[in-house]
């Protein structure tokens, strides 16, 4: 048993070891997905809030569907985020939602480090299901595990991430992860969104897509926020798509079985060309249901350590 | 009669320390010497301490009025007192703002009635920190408001800037500039650099403080008027600092020792106790403060004492409020890191926080002189101690150096020949 810790707050700082134990265990996870009858015993007599700050369908879902097949009881919170400067402190929140019995907290936020907020002060187990700009990780973890399923390993994979590097926890997630893994991660996008020192963190940094790209084994397009271009740090989505946009005269630099993966929601015509998320290339529909098998996987994980605290 | 037997003292004019009994009457230093006739009725025995002129804060947030749940002067004076400072400027960012003779006279009254140190009001630049219209500083002036100041609140507009300076100059009074540009700092919540990339906070490029350096040095320079540049931060202002003194601009600057003593790497883990405008640096920024107060270049050290409650605190990152409580760990941070580590002499730290601050702001203290008033701190520079912000007198306990080991702490605080700190407690 690998994992020890009471959250999953990110993929940074996990060990090889750990990160090999949750995708093993998404394995077995994924066979119930698939199997008729969709129910397990993993997490009877647990409950699973999502506590969610910020707008997402499949996430959420994804998280509610994982427990529910392993089990648990769930319900869902969901907190506008402008509410989070004037309404109940999060410390609160997360007493509150404590004090019912509850024994995961999967919480989703704007603002990065709440979920590190959140577990120092509840003895329920946190997942961060992203926060702000920071961590992704079980998003990582889903893309981690497509990865291996389709490639047998990670190691010595040329994985390239194009797109809003800078406001993208998937990309950090990522990053930390797959370098980790022992697999080689390539950034690219316009200048203006791509964080300072990155290559620091593992990444190697273009601002020339076809560079990234060529030879990859994996291609990951993330989502562009429009309000970038209106906060000025992109002139505007054509010249966006001109210069960084994954199409299909870009796809061919890379090796002839490359994955195409996108987080999703994606912007098609966008950040990546309509034919590219339905080409033969793409993952993008199994990526979801991968997303299903970690979140069990991690639920599993997680409140197991709780039994063996009982014992 | 009070007297400080046999500590050495560095009295903020000769340029060495040397042992001595300081004789205090009514008030004020009445003889320095050695073997003075033993008249005094009390006696504080310094044997193995170092006197000093009680330490001068050009930089501190009382928070009176309007934010009292956080400080207010009876708690803030008596945490100064406990730092070993004797006299403290307060900034004027209350609510409402000291932008009028009326709350300059307020905040003195107040002082008077339960303050335990000296307190002298800034007053603001604009009326209502607003940065429209400059105050009267005329008045503000004769209430007894001894500089201006928009700190927290940048002067953005240029030219208001420079109009400010220009009416300031023809009334003698300092104008003390909180260096940020706000459109580069926009949602920032730490230091761009690796660290934000790694936490995923939203970074404050170092230029958002350097470009309003460069700008304030320029406007001051071609007015041929005083500035002081709070809270020096980054490499890049140093050097602008520098350059400009050579040139001979009337530019005095400040630095926090936060920045000489933690770095950003220290938000890892989102304790927003490290979240302060500006944000905690790099450890090269570290190494150019440093450097500037060696040489000269940052003429004094304030704390920018930004006491908060927890409720302020203890939320996420971007949410939190910025500053840190500073009067209690100032005197030792300075000691650990610049005068332990051979940056400073005693007689240079004396400059940076006793006599410095006190000419820079043109007032009283800042020297022990027979004839001037008692105000005076003996400290132990052989005392390791855990910091421990459940023991501050202020009302804020954000410190990022809770728990840290620190050496040097100040044991005694005497205010115009009162004893306000005996042996590490606040007796009045």
């Amino acid at each position: 048993m690998a994992l020890k810790q009471k959250d999953l707050l990110g993929l940074r700082g996990l060990t090889r070891e750990e990160i090999e134990e949750i995708l093993a265990t998404a394995e077995e996870m994924k066979s119930i997905l698939l199997s008729k009858v969709k129910k397990s015993s993993h997490l009877q007599g647990k409950s699973v809030v999502t506590l969610f700050y910020e707008n997402s369908t499949r996430t959420r879902f994804s998280f509610e569907f994982a427990a529910k097949y392993l089990g648990a009881h769930t319900a869902s919170v969901a907190v506008s985020s402008s509410s989070v400067a004037k309404g109940e402190s999060l410390i609160d929140t997360g007493k509150t939602i404590q004090s019912m019995g509850v024994d995961v907290i999967v919480i989703r936020h704007p603002m990065s480090g709440a979920p590190h907020l959140l577990a120092k002060h509840v003895s329920a187990s946190v997942i961060n299901a992203g926060d702000g700009i920071n961590e992704h990780p079980t998003q990582a973890l889903l893309d981690m595990f497509t990865m291996k399923q389709k490639k047998g390993a990670l190691d010595g994979l040329k994985v390239a991430i194009i797109g809003d590097i800078l406001h993208s926890r998937v990309a950090r997630s990522n990053i930390w992860g797959l370098t980790t893994m022992g697999a080689e991660v390539r950034v690219a996008g316009p200048p203006t969104l791509m964080p300072p020192d990155i290559e620091k963190m593992g990444a190697k940094v273009f601002f020339k897509v076809e560079e990234a790209v060529r030879g990859a084994d994996v291609v990951m397009g993330l989502r562009l926020q429009r309000e970038r271009q209106q906060k000025g740090l992109l002139p505007s989505l054509r010249e966006y798509t001109r210069l960084f946009g994954i199409t299909e005269e870009r796809i061919r630099l890379a090796k002839k079985d490359a994955l195409i993966m996108h987080p999703g929601p994606v912007n098609r015509g966008v950040e990546i060309s309509s034919n590219l998320v339905d080409g033969a290339q793409s993952v993008i529909n199994e990526q979801v249901t991968n997303g299903v098998a970690i979140r069990m996987a991690l639920l599993y994980l997680l409140t197991r350590r709780n039994h063996d605290a009982v014992r | 009669m009070l007297c400080v037997k046999n500590g050495m003292v560095v009295d903020g004019i000769s340029a060495v320390p040397y042992k001595a009994d300081i004789l205090i009457d009514k008030g004020k230093v009445i003889d320095i010497g050695n073997g003075i006739e033993n008249t005094a009725d009390e006696v504080i025995d310094a044997t193995g301490k170092w006197v000093l002129p009680g330490l001068v804060d050009a930089h501190c947030h009382l928070r009176e009025p309007g934010f009292e749940y956080k400080e207010d002067i009876s708690s803030g004076t008596r945490s100064a007192a406990a730092g070993g400072f004797t006299s403290v400027a307060c900034m004027p960012n209350t609510n409402p703002v000291i932008d009028s003779a009326a709350m300059v006279n307020y905040i003195k009254s107040m002082a008077t009635a339960k303050g335990v140190v000296k307190v002298y009001p800034i007053a603001a630049v604009t009326k209502g920190q607003k940065g429209e219209e400059l105050t009267e500083m005329g008045e503000l002036k004769e209430a007894g408001a001894i500089a201006l100041s928009d700190d927290g609140r940048p002067i953005m507009n240029s030219q208001l800037m420079r109009l400010a300076l220009q009416y300031a100059k023809g009334l003698s009074m300092l104008i003390i500039s909180h260096c940020e540009d706000l459109s580069l700092v926009g949602d920032g919540v730490m230091n761009e650099g690796y660290m934000s990339t790694v936490l995923g906070l939203k970074g404050i490029t170092r230029a958002a403080e350097e470009v309003m350096v460069a700008r304030d040095i320029i406007l001051a320079e071609t007015l041929d008027a005083p500035i002081h540049i709070a809270h020096v931060s980054t490499r890049g202002s140093v050097e602008l600092i520098r350059q400009a003194k050579r040139r001979g601009v009337k530019v005095t600057c400040e630095t926090a020792p936060h920045y000489f003593s933690a770095t950003d790497a220290w938000v890892d883990g989102y304790d927003a106790n490290t979240k302060v405008n500006p944000p905690l640096r790099t450890d090269d920024d570290v190494e150019a403060i440093k450097q500037g107060l060696k040489d000269g270049t940052i003429d004094i050290i304030a704390t920018d004492h930004a006491p908060h409650h927890r409720d302020d605190k203890e939320v996420e990152y971007s949410l939190a409020a910025s500053g840190i409580s500073g009067f209690e760990t100032a005197f030792s941070l300075a000691y650990t890191n610049l005068v332990a580590t051979g940056i400073l002499s005693m007689v240079e730290l004396v400059q940076k926080m006793s006599k410095g601050p006190a000419d820079i702001l043109n007032i009283d203290g800042g020297t022990i002189q027979v004839g001037n008033p008692a105000d005076i701190i003996v400290v132990d520079l052989d005392r390791e101690y855990t910091v421990d912000v459940s023991k501050f007198y202020s009302k804020g306990k954000n410190s990022p150096f809770h728990g840290h080991t620190l050496k040097g702490k100040v044991i005694h605080t005497i205010v115009d020949g009162r004893i306000v700190m005996k042996d590490e407690r606040v007796i009045v």
